[in-house]
């Protein structure tokens, strides 16, 4: 226990001597959960829109005024051909081009019935898509108070019955991204910190040879090993906390579960995560192969993870891939006790993967550890 | 007891194909200090890596102090000092956090070993909170073996440690060394350099995994079997297209602005009727001298005749 004692003097005295490393490992996060958040905002705003009116009416003046009032778009231009709306399109400057027909009053008011035309710039799948259903609400919103001014006239319309849908979001009543996506990106640092430079440490012992001169001397395996996690699991453990810190105070996000199974979670998840960094140690001879291998799973990790997409939509191979990683379990988690105020009881399951995660790549990585050496 | 033991070890890479140490055996006596001599690739590094217990061997035996590398690699590694070939203490600790580090690990501290690594300490002491890995590569290596040096071993272990130092360090070391050997401590050094054999007690001629020889380096040098002529003239580079064609001479090699020169047990037999021979063939300037033959001369005859007896490796080097 003593050598323990000295392995981790020497670790602590390494770490803070390298004062980039240092200042990557506390900055890197807090700038990171301040941005990411900002720049993955998924509420899509400004939607140019091209207007192409051939109508003329005051109907297609009622129209063209409620979607430019519900703040979701921006008119660019008003062209007088549909070729010339979608030429902007083309160019890049608009996302979205609607052309109102000519006799659109007229027919709607004497027929009950007309066409609009939406062409919408498919690139930017999310921003076409949303931009199309917001557009299609507006103009659903329009129908309904055009089918009261023309009820008198046309009485079949009115007829129809109508089920009318009011919902709430439970534990995110605004449906704001942050609240989504905070926990996750903080889950997202702890992982980068844990894995990569957990991972780069040992390999950069071996790559130096420092690791022969440890191995002559009657150390053994365990407190080598031991000494190499404590002082990650110890920043990552300070990491954690900053990330809570900053999430409270720029998002206003504060946990709504138990903090203490949080933290505990955060613990074996750290434990689980250093244990993958050794075992990516154990399988390469220097640090560029131990980035390479590391990047490759971490963007498997992170693309999987339920941190942009959910889980639950992929399909199924692929939602096994991502139940296999660890990643996906703490992201689940964290926002169920910070957003949900989830306690230990509905964690349990996942609690029991993670100790399973902790316990296998460990083993595994010292298994292998032994053996190379 | 000896103090390091060899019994007909192998050992191969790359699952049996590269052969790296071919049964070797071999035995050091207490208190020794004995020199590993071979070029580079030729089982050094690995003879000391399956005696330093960082490396298994294939075959064959090994104890070192009296402990098999094996069964009872712990306390070798509690009696044995390591220093590797290429600088492995931590470079951005400083000259005392490493020494300090290492005396740690082995549960004694700088002060309780002073004496032993005081004539070399104090000559770094002055670089005492200098990063080890900004120091000059002669200042590393006395870091290095200060740091092999502070639990008190039985046995050092030195894998080439004056590769990449400048003549005047390496004779400073050289110097340490045999102070060292004086409180007691076995040595094992490997060096490229057939220069830094005859420093040594005893030395093995190591080559592609075979010992060639073991024996004091004057009783190697002593056994040279022929002649050996220094040899100069102008065009040092025709005239050893020359010699190595003709039928008088058994090999032929340069050394600085000298051939070493062997001949075949025929007609010429002194330095003055190999001048005679050299001259008829046109060249100026001669100069040929019988000479002592080094450590190195010896070494080339060995492997020549290793090879010649070996048809693997045979080539024609006249």
């Amino acid at each position: 226990m003593k050598v323990l004692g000295y392995l981790l003097q020497k670790e602590f005295i390494q770490i803070f001597r390298d004062k980039s490393i240092l200042a990557m490992m506390f900055v890197m996060p807090t700038v990171q959960l301040i941005l990411i958040p900002l720049a993955m905002n998924f509420d899509v705003k400004n939607i140019d829109i091209v207007m192409v009116d051939n109508d003329h009416s005051s109907l297609s003046q009622q129209l063209i005024s409620k979607i430019g009032a519900s703040g979701y778009f921006r008119y660019v231009h008003a062209e007088p051909s549909y070729k010339k709306a979608l030429s902007h399109i083309e160019n890049g400057n608009a996302d979205l081009a609607m052309e109102i027909p000519a006799g659109f009053e007229r027919n709607l008011v004497r027929e009950g019935i007309q066409k609009l035309s939406l062409s919408v710039d498919g690139i930017n799948g999310t921003k076409a898509a949303l931009g199309a259903a917001y557009l299609n609400a507006v103009i659903a919103g329009f129908n309904k108070t055009l089918s009261l001014n023309i009820t008198g006239i046309t009485q079949q319309t009115a007829a129809q019955p109508v089920i009318d849908i009011t919902f709430s979001n439970w534990y995110n009543p605004l449906g704001e991204y942050k609240y989504y996506i905070v926990p996750g990106v903080l889950v997202l640092l702890l992982t980068l910190i844990g894995g990569f430079i957990s991972a780069l440490n040992i390999v950069k012992e071996q790559e130096l040879g420092t690791i022969e001169q440890i191995n002559v001397t009657p150390v053994k395996k365990w407190e080598f090993i031991v000494g190499k996690m404590v002082p990650f699991w110890v920043i990552g453990m300070i990491v954690f906390t900053l990330g809570l810190i900053v999430s409270w105070v720029v998002y206003g996000i504060l946990p709504g579960g138990n903090i203490e199974v949080l933290y505990s979670f955060a613990a074996i998840y750290l434990i689980a995560l250093l244990g993958f960094g050794l075992l990516i140690s154990t399988y390469s001879d220097n640090q560029l192969q131990a980035m390479f291998i590391a990047y490759f799973f971490m963007l498997i990790f992170m693309l999987m993870s339920g941190l942009f997409t959910s889980v639950e939509s992929m399909p199924a191979w692929a939602r096994m891939i991502a139940n296999l990683t660890p990643i996906t379990h703490f992201i689940k988690v964290v926002r169920m006790i910070v957003l949900k105020g989830s306690g230990f009881a509905d964690i349990r399951t996942e609690f029991i993967y993670m100790i399973l995660f902790a316990v296998v790549l460990n083993g595994w990585a010292i298994w292998n550890y032994k053996k190379t050496n | 007891m000896k103090a390091v033991t060899l019994k007909n070890i192998v050992k191969t890479y790359d699952e049996g194909k590269v052969l790296a140490v071919d049964d070797i055996s071999l035995e050091i006596d207490k208190g020794e200090l004995f020199g590993l001599i071979g070029p580079d690739g030729a089982g050094k590094t690995s003879i000391f890596r399956i005696l330093t217990t960082l490396l298994l061997a294939d075959k064959g035996t090994a104890s070192v102090d009296g402990f098999d590398v094996v069964k009872d690699y712990v306390s070798i590694r509690e009696r044995i000092g390591y220093m590797p070939g290429k600088f492995s203490l931590y470079q951005d600790l400083t000259v005392k956090e490493n020494l300090h580090f290492f005396a740690t690990l082995f549960d004694t501290t700088i002060q309780e070993n002073y004496e032993l690594i005081k004539d070399i300490y104090d000559q770094i002491k002055p670089f005492n909170n200098r990063r080890a890995g900004k120091l000059s590569g002669g200042m590393k290596q006395k870091l290095a073996l200060c740091c092999a040096l502070i639990h008190k071993p039985e046995v050092l272990f030195l894998d080439e440690p004056t590769t990449g130092v400048d003549a005047v360090s390496r004779r400073e070391f050289w110097e340490m060394l045999k102070r060292l050997k004086q409180q007691g401590i076995t040595i094992l050094v490997s060096t490229p350099y057939m220069d830094e054999a005859i420093l040594c007690e005893r030395i093995a001629l190591i080559q592609h995994g075979r010992l060639m020889s073991v024996d004091t380096p004057q009783n190697i040098i002593a056994a040279y079997p022929v002649k050996l002529y220094a040899v100069k003239a102008d065009n040092l580079y025709t005239l050893l297209s020359d010699l190595r064609k003709s039928e008088q001479v058994e090999s032929s090699f340069a050394f600085g602005e000298y051939l070493h020169v062997t001949l075949t047990s025929g007609d010429i037999s002194n330095a003055s009727e190999l001048k005679k021979h050299i001259a008829a063939q046109g060249h100026t300037n001669i100069e040929v001298e019988e000479m002592a033959p080094t450590i190195e001369d010896s070494f080339i005859r060995l492997t020549n005749e290793n090879q010649n007896r070996n048809p693997l490796h045979k080539f024609n080097n006249r």
